[in-house]
C-alpha cells in the first residue's frame, strides 16, 4: 500500500473545524442564509401541500401578522408577553441555572392575581385591588422560583427537573381551584373583570409599556450592575465566584427570585390585564419558546426583543394568516412550518462556530475554481468600468449561482463570499 | 458579503411586500362567516362543527367567505379572534366552546352590527343583547336512542352468554361512561344514555369516570380501561378525543360514540354515535343574518328539524333488529308519547321527582321559583330538558339518579 492509497481511504472529503473569531457581520450573514434556506424549504412545502406559490403563501403570512391595526397591536402585545418570559429566564440562564419552570412561575403569578380578583373584586376599590394584584402576583412567581433555587443552593438538586416538575404542580393547582370555584362547571372560570384592566382604554398598551421598561432595566442590570456581574461569574465558575468572595448561595436564590418576580408580573399581565380570568394554559407554553429566544439572542435583552418579534411573527402569521386562508383546521401544518424555520435558524448557529475544512486535493480544485470566478468578476467590473455596488453585487451573486450549480452549496457560499470581498476591494 | 446579503434580503422583503399588497388587493375577498373552535379537527367535538359549517356555507354558496380559526383557548384570545373576524368583514361569528361565551359577549357588546352566536351557552336570555344568541339541541333524545342501541347489544350479549360474572354487580349488568366534567351537559347526556340502555335491559347499573378535561386522549383511554377493568360490558363517552373508543377497540368492548362515527378506526366495537347536526342551525343563522331577519335569542335543534341525529350503525358490533327498534323509539319521541326523563322511570335518592328548581341562568345555583318538572296531556310527569320556550336550550339536567355511581380513582 502506498501513501496515496492510505490517504484516499482515510481522509474524508471534508471535516468540521472550529472557526477562529467570527465578525458580527459574518455571523449575521450566516443567520441570514439560515432564514433564506428556511424560506426556500417552506416555499417548496407550501407548493406541495397547499398548492400555493411562495408569494401568496408569505403574503398571507404577512397579512396574518400585520394585515389590520388590531393584528399589529396583537403582534406587539404578544411580542411583549413572550419577551417578558424571556426576560424572566435570562438572568437565571446567564447564571447557567436552567430554569425550565417559567410556565409554572407565570401561572402562579396569574393564579395569585386571580385569587385577589375572585375574592376582592367589587368589594374593595380598584386603587387598592390593583396594587394588591401586582404584589401578590410578583410574590407568588418569586416563591415558585425560589423553592427550586433554595434546593439547588443548599442541596445541589438538579434545577432543570425540579423547575420542570413545578410546572405541572402549578397547572394542577389551577385546574383544581377552578373546579372548587365552579363546582359543576365545564372547567372554565368566567372572567371576573371582563376585558381585563386597561390603560387609556387600550387593552394593549399596558403590557407593552411594562415589558419595554423591563427590557431596558434588564439590559443594564446584566451589563453594568454588580449583581449582574456576580451572577455571570457564578455561571462561569462557582469556585472562582467563591474565591473572589461571592456568596454563591445568596446569588442563586436572589437571581431566581428576580426571575420568578418577572414571571409573576407577566402572570399579572396575562390574567389581570388581558383575560380577567385564568386557565391552566394561559401561559401558551411561552416558557419553553422563551428558551430559544434567549439562546438565539445570546442573553442580550435588546436582541431578545427582535428574536421574540420574529417568533411571534411566525406564530401569528400562521394562526391568523395561513390557517384561515387555506382552511387549515389542525395545528399540524403550522407546527411543521414553525419547526422548519427554527430548525434552520438554530442549525445555522452551528456554522457561526464551526466551518467545513476540505481535503487538500478538493481544496485545491476549489481554489482553482474560485480563481476563475475571481478573474471573471474582476474582468466584468473592469469592462463595465463602473464601481456601482449593485452591479458588483450582481456579478457576485451570479458567481454564487454558478458555483451553486456546480455542486456543493457551502462551496458556493464561500465562492460568493470571496468574490464579493474581491469586488469590494476593487471598488475601494 | 454584507452588501450581497443586504441586497438579497432587501430583494426578498420587497418582493414579499409587493406580493402581500398584490394578494391583498387582488383577492380583496371579504369574509362573511367566522367560526371559532377550541381545538382543531383532531377533536371529534370541533370537527363536528367545522364539517357542519363547511356544509352550510357550501349550501349557501359562501364557501369562499368562511373563515375558521381553530385552537382558540377560553380566554381573551377568543375575543381577539372574534374582533379579527369582524375586521375581515364577517357579519356573523360563531364560537363552539362553553368557555368562549363571556369573551364572545364582550365582542358582541363592542360590535352591535355583527351577529354572534354560541353553542352550549347559557347567557343569551340573561344578557338580552339583540346580537348575541345561544343554540343547542335536544341531544338527550339522541343519547337516549344511542342508549337503546347499546341496550339491544347488551340484550344480545346476554343471550349469547357473553356477559361474565365480572360484568355483574349483584343482579345488575355494569355499563361504563367516560365523562369530561361533572357538568350539566355531561350529566344530562349520560343519564339519558343510561335510561336508553335501561329501557331495553332494566337490570343495568352504570359507572362514570370524569377526566376533568374536554380533550385528553391519555386520560380518556385510562378512564375507559379502568371502567373495563371494573366490569363495564359496554362503554360510551362524552369527551372529545378518540381515547375511549380506541381503548374499547383494543379490549373488544362495544362502544357507543358521540359527535361522529368511529366505524373506520374502531370497526369491531363501534355500535352507533349520536351527534348534533349543526347544519340546520348554521343555515338558519347565516340566512337570517344576511336577510336582515331576527335570529332567535335561544335556539334548540330537535329530532324534527334534523339537528339531533344518529350516525350509521356499526357493521360488526350492532345487534340484529337495532335499526327497526330505533325507528320505533324515535317515532315515539317525536310524537311526544315517550319522554326521555319520564319521572316514573328513574329515582333520585330513592324517590320520584315531583318538582325541581334547576339552574337556568347559569350561576350554578338552583333558580328560585323555577320548576322544570312538567306534566303532559296524558298525565305523564317528566323533566323538561332543553325546553327553549320556558327555560333554555343548553342542558340543565344535573341530578344524580340512582343506579349511576361516579368513580373517583383510575387504575
Amino acid at each position: 500500500m502506498n501513501n496515496e492509497e492510505v490517504k484516499k481511504l482515510h481522509e474524508p472529503l471534508f471535516h468540521i473545524e472550529k472557526r477562529g473569531g467570527v465578525s458580527k457581520k459574518k455571523a449575521w450573514g450566516i443567520r441570514g442564509i439560515g432564514i433564506l434556506v428556511a424560506v426556500v424549504i417552506v416555499s417548496i412545502l407550501a407548493a406541495i401541500m397547499l398548492q400555493a406559490d411562495p408569494f401568496t403563501f408569505f403574503g398571507k403570512m404577512f397579512e396574518g401578522a400585520f394585515g389590520t391595526t388590531n393584528r399589529i397591536w396583537n403582534m406587539l402585545r404578544d411580542t411583549a408577553i413572550l419577551l417578558g418570559f424571556a426576560l424572566a429566564i435570562v438572568p437565571a440562564f446567564r447564571m447557567r441555572f436552567w430554569n425550565l419552570g417559567a410556565n409554572g412561575q407565570v401561572l402562579m403569578g396569574a393564579f395569585a392575581c386571580t385569587v385577589c380578583m375572585f375574592y376582592l373584586y367589587g368589594k374593595i376599590p380598584l386603587g387598592v385591588l390593583v396594587p394588591l394584584m401586582v404584589i401578590s402576583s410578583v410574590a407568588a412567581g418569586m416563591l415558585w422560583a425560589a423553592i427550586p433555587a433554595v434546593f439547588k443552593a443548599f442541596f445541589n438538586t438538579n434545577e432543570s427537573l425540579f423547575t420542570l416538575m413545578m410546572n405541572y404542580i402549578a397547572e394542577s393547582l389551577v385546574t383544581f381551584t377552578i373546579t372548587v370555584w365552579v363546582p359543576n362547571g365545564s372547567g372554565s372560570l368566567p372572567p371576573i373583570i371582563p376585558g381585563g384592566l386597561k390603560l387609556f382604554d387600550n387593552a394593549y398598551i399596558l403590557p407593552i409599556l411594562i415589558i419595554a421598561l423591563l427590557t431596558v432595566g434588564m439590559f443594564f442590570y446584566l451589563r453594568i450592575s454588580k449583581q449582574g456581574y456576580e451572577l455571570t461569574v457564578v455561571g462561569e465558575s462557582e469556585n472562582t465566584a467563591r474565591y473572589i468572595g461571592i456568596n454563591v448561595k445568596k446569588v442563586i436564590i436572589r437571581t431566581l427570585a428576580i426571575s420568578g418576580a418577572i414571571c409573576g408580573l407577566v402572570g399579572f399581565l396575562l390574567s389581570g390585564c388581558m383575560s380577567g380570568t385564568i386557565n391552566p394554559q394561559i401561559h401558551s407554553g411561552y416558557g419553553f419558546t422563551a428558551i430559544i429566544v434567549t439562546w438565539l439572542a445570546q442573553f442580550n435583552p435588546l436582541v431578545m426583543a427582535g428574536v421574540a418579534f420574529l417568533v411571534i411573527f411566525v406564530n401569528r402569521g400562521m394562526k391568523s394568516g395561513i390557517k384561515p386562508a387555506f382552511g387549515l383546521t389542525t395545528e399540524a401544518f403550522a407546527n411543521i412550518v414553525t419547526g422548519i424555520i427554527f430548525f434552520c435558524v438554530l442549525a445555522f448557529e452551528f456554522f457561526i462556530v464551526y466551518k467545513f475544512k476540505y481535503r487538500s486535493d478538493v481544496e485545491e480544485k476549489m481554489n482553482a475554481f474560485k480563481a476563475k470566478f475571481k478573474k471573471k468578476s474582476a474582468a466584468k467590473v473592469a469592462t463595465e468600468a463602473t464601481s456601482d455596488g449593485v452591479v458588483a453585487s450582481e456579478s457576485a451573486s451570479e458567481a454564487a449561482e454558478k458555483a451553486n450549480g456546480a455542486g456543493d452549496a457551502e462551496n458556493g457560499e464561500n465562492a460568493a463570499e470571496k468574490a464579493t470581498e474581491e469586488v469590494n476591494k476593487e471598488e475601494e | 458579503m454584507k452588501k450581497f446579503l443586504t441586497l438579497v434580503l432587501a430583494t426578498i422583503m420587497a418582493v414579499l411586500t409587493l406580493g402581500t399588497l398584490a394578494t391583498m388587493s387582488a383577492c380583496g375577498s371579504k369574509m362573511t362567516v367566522g367560526l371559532i373552535t377550541l381545538h382543531g379537527e383532531s377533536s371529534t367535538y370541533d370537527k363536528n362543527f367545522i364539517d357542519a359549517m363547511k356544509t352550510a356555507c357550501a349550501n349557501l354558496g359562501l364557501s369562499d367567505e368562511l373563515m375558521i380559526i381553530s385552537g382558540i383557548e377560553e380566554d381573551n384570545t377568543c375575543y381577539e379572534a372574534a374582533k379579527d373576524m369582524v375586521d375581515q368583514g364577517c357579519k356573523v361569528v360563531f364560537a363552539d366552546s362553553f368557555g368562549h361565551e363571556p369573551f364572545l359577549i364582550q365582542a358582541a357588546k363592542e360590535f352591535p352590527e355583527v351577529q354572534f352566536a354560541h353553542a352550549t351557552g347559557t347567557s343569551s336570555k340573561v344578557q338580552n343583547l339583540p346580537n348575541f344568541h345561544n343554540a343547542f339541541a335536544s341531544i338527550y333524545e339522541g343519547r337516549y336512542l344511542a342508549g337503546v342501541a347499546a341496550g339491544m347489544k347488551l340484550a344480545a350479549m346476554v343471550e349469547a352468554g357473553q356477559i361474565k360474572a365480572s360484568n355483574m354487580e349483584g343482579d345488575n349488568i355494569i355499563v361504563g361512561y367516560v365523562g369530561a366534567h361533572p357538568y350539566a351537559e355531561v350529566k344530562s347526556g349520560y343519564t339519558s344514555w343510561f335510561l336508553g340502555v335501561q329501557s331495553v335491559v332494566p337490570n343495568t347499573v352504570m359507572k362514570v369516570l370524569f377526566t376533568g378535561s374536554w380533550y385528553d386522549e391519555t386520560a380518556e383511554k385510562t378512564a375507559a380501561n379502568t371502567l373495563i377493568n371494573a366490569g363495564a360490558a359496554i362503554i360510551s363517552q362524552h369527551a372529545d378525543s378518540m381515547g375511549a373508543p380506541s381503548a374499547c377497540e383494543a379490549a373488544g368492548v362495544p362502544n357507543v360514540s358521540y359527535n361522529g362515527s368511529t366505524q373506520t378506526s374502531c370497526p369491531n366495537t363501534y355500535i352507533v354515535s349520536s351527534k348534533i347536526n349543526w347544519v340546520p342551525y348554521f343555515e338558519y343563522l347565516i340566512k337570517n343574518t344576511l336577510d336582515g331577519k331576527k335570529v332567535d335569542t335561544d335556539w334548540v335543534g330537535t329530532l324534527g328539524n334534523g339537528a339531533v341525529a344518529l350516525t350509521e350503525l356499526g357493521s360488526v358490533a350492532t345487534a340484529a333488529g337495532t335499526a327497526e327498534k330505533l325507528e320505533e323509539v324515535k317515532a315515539q319521541l317525536m310524537a311526544g308519547t315517550l319522554h326521555v326523563f319520564d319521572c316514573s322511570k328513574f329515582t333520585v335518592n330513592g324517590e320520584h321527582l315531583t318538582s325541581y328548581a334547576a339552574d337556568i341562568n347559569g350561576d350554578y345555583q338552583p333558580d328560585e321559583g323555577v320548576n322544570v318538572i312538567k306534566t303532559d296531556a296524558n298525565g305523564v310527569t317528566y323533566f323538561a330538558e332543553s325546553d327553549v320556550a320556558d327555560f333554555r336550550s343548553a342542558p340543565y339536567f344535573d341530578l344524580d339518579i340512582d343506579g349511576i355511581t361516579v368513580l373517583t380513582t383510575t387504575n
